[in-house]
């Protein structure tokens, strides 16, 4: 009695262990197929005309995303010019300056705005500034993804900011050097890994948002045409294509996924490469 | 999205040496402009509420109640009703976790208690790249690798065989609950089995000591103290993947097949809240058209407020409770 009991439980044992390891082994093996087809696909639609030329009409063979790719190029980069300043000065406040009661509703904010769905936020952006406007526009698409890179930015940069030890503040204050000369002369250079990597994961993160550009970049047949103009975007071409009933395009989808995945891999890698050499004081 | 889980009890250590009051003009300016910065963050998340309400309003105010127990949406009567779309969001987010939750505390547990030390941060570092693949790309992989999987064999076997349940009747689309179920399942793994991770490990050690001393196996170990002791974080990281399945779009969009009905097949084509917004907001000509899709968005926001702040406060009152208890 006592040994069945006794080998009932070692096995239960072995076939929960096993099947938690199981469980890893699954979140790597779909890992590895998604990435393993969008690379095998993407890299034998890839080539140079998909990198330099534009769109071809529907039944041409040929042509590539080179607008879709500056598109987004600019959208990362207008959506970084709107964000980074309310971010990182967000930051600053939530870690230095905010007092706690304060500091825990600012940090409510900015947790539940980075709960808010994507396409919400582009509803929001489309009517406060596409709607009145009477255009779609790159400006448009730019603050949408500034809305999701906002909070983001400012809880990472609050966190590297509090790793700087609490000593080299009071040295710097201590040689007589105002506070906000300490924060930006002394305490943001000590963060300045860690704050860089928030930066980096938020610029991951809007590089392949879509939700948000569907109804404010719309995108452009005709390439970049201008700050107030609708724009194209990688992702957008990669959801149009991808919907679409012609194989070419599908195949398009393909070439524009790889590069995406790419972009993302390599921001991934860098950020862990560099968390390791974070602030350590 | 580690930064939400630390507690806030670190940054009294800089309140009290903090020299409000006694700054100078430069001081008093920059302090002023990081407060204005945040006030603007605050005023963004304010002019949200407040122009989805408003352009919600007509909608609402027209169909009332039944806006959320109509089952129409038709463009030629202007008859907007909410219900196959909330109803759809509910349950492909709910199929998701019912697979994506298993797995991740699995994967969590071998993360933490089981898997050898080199093996624990690359496995780590694999699900944080999983949780940043775009969900287009998830979608489009899904559309064209999972979907015609879950066509055949997955779905014709399951109707051949269990097709007398209501759940697997209806001719295999391919695209559907069952398909979008699963994409959510991929997107949501990676969040719970971070959150889960920090939950098992913030149980402290003496209590599997005591397990184990006692002469448990280690799985008794995990099942009676560990899991127990960090059940609020479980609960908390499940909830936070829900709400995150609950706002995805693209890929859902682009797998769940967009057929506005109410059906209790997995197989049958669906529509969530998101996808509806995202496939007709751009060709909604009607005033009352444009109005309902607000009124969904609305919906989905405040559908996942809720459940955003129900489960930062089971995850936050878990890492307060290991805290103190160290």
């Amino acid at each position: 009695m006592q040994d069945s009991n006794y080998t009932s439980r070692k096995w239960t044992n072995r076939i929960m262990l096993g099947l938690s390891g199981t469980a890893a082994g699954l979140v790597v093996v779909v890992l590895a197929l998604i990435l393993s087809y969008t690379l095998v696909n993407g890299i034998s639609y890839l080539n140079l005309d998909f990198l330099t030329q534009v769109a071809k009409p529907v039944g041409e063979s040929g042509g590539g995303m080179r607008n879709e790719i500056l598109g987004t190029l600019i959208l990362i980069a207008l959506g970084s010019l709107f964000a980074l300043p309310i971010g990182l000065m967000t930051g600053m406040y939530l870690s230095d300056f905010a007092g706690p009661r304060m500091a825990r509703f600012v940090r409510f904010v900015a947790d539940v705005l980075s709960g808010v769905p994507s396409i919400v936020v582009g509803v929001f952006a489309y009517a406060i500034i596409v709607r009145p406007m009477h255009s779609y526009s790159a400006f448009s698409a730019g603050v949408a993804l500034a809305i999701i890179m906002i909070p983001v930015v400012a809880r990472t940069t609050e966190e590297s900011l509090r790793l700087v030890p609490h000593a080299v503040r009071e040295a710097a204050l201590a040689l007589g050097i105002s506070r906000w000369r300490m924060m930006l002369g002394v305490v943001v250079p000590g963060a300045f890994t860690g704050i860089i990597t928030g930066i980096m994961l938020a610029i991951a993160r809007i590089a392949g948002e879509t939700a948000p550009l569907i109804f404010t970049a719309l995108g452009n047949a005709f390439g970049v045409q201008g700050l107030f103009k609708p724009i194209g975007a990688l992702p957008l071409q990669i959801y149009r294509y991808a919907t679409s009933p012609y194989q070419e395009e599908n195949q398009q989808a393909w070439a524009g996924a790889f590069l995406l995945v790419l972009l993302i891999l390599i921001i991934s890698i860098l950020v862990r490469w560099m968390s390791k050499r974070k602030y350590h004081g | 999205m580690k930064p939400l889980l630390s507690g806030n009890k670190k940054n009294s250590i800089t309140r009290e040496t903090s020299f409000k009051g006694l700054g100078n003009t430069g001081d008093r300016i920059f302090s002023n402009l990081t407060l204005l910065f945040s006030i603007i963050m605050i005023v963004l998340l304010l002019a949200l509420i407040i122009i989805l309400s408003i352009d919600a309003f007509p909608a609402i105010r027209k169909f009332g109640v039944s806006f959320f127990t109509s089952q129409s949406w038709n463009q030629v009567q202007e008859s907007y009703g909410a219900l196959p779309a909330i109803f759809g969001t509910l349950l492909s987010s709910f199929i998701g976790l019912l697979i994506a939750v298993p797995i991740s505390i699995g994967a969590a547990i071998f993360l933490t208690e089981l898997a050898p030390g080199w093996l624990r941060e690359p496995i780590a570092f694999l699900t944080e790249i999983l949780a940043a693949i775009p969900s287009v790309i998830i979608g489009l992989w899904g559309l064209f690798v999972l979907v015609p999987f879950i066509r055949s064999p997955v779905e014709s076997w399951l109707g051949s065989n269990l097709g007398f349940l209501p759940l697997f009747q209806g001719p295999p689309f391919g695209v559907g609950f069952l398909s979008a179920g699963i994409i959510l399942a991929i997107m949501t793994i990676p969040i719970i089995t971070s959150l889960s991770r920090e939950a098992i490990r913030a149980v402290p050690d003496n209590q599997r000591e005591a397990m184990l001393s006692l002469g448990a196996t280690r799985w008794e170990t995990i099942r009676r103290a560990v899991l127990p002791y960090s059940r609020s974080g479980l609960v908390g990281a499940t909830i936070l993947g829900l709400g995150r399945a609950l706002g995805e779009t693209m890929a859902v969009t682009m797998v769940i097949g967009n057929s506005y009905n109410l059906t209790a097949s997995l197989f049958s084509p669906g529509v969530t809240i998101a996808s509806k917004i995202a496939s007709e907001f751009n060709e909604a000509s009607s005033e009352l058209l444009v109005s309902s899709l607000m009124a969904l968005a609305l919906v989905l926001f405040i559908i996942t407020l809720l459940v955003n702040i129900v489960a930062r406060y089971l995850v936050r009152r878990m890492t307060a409770t290991s805290t103190t208890k160290r």
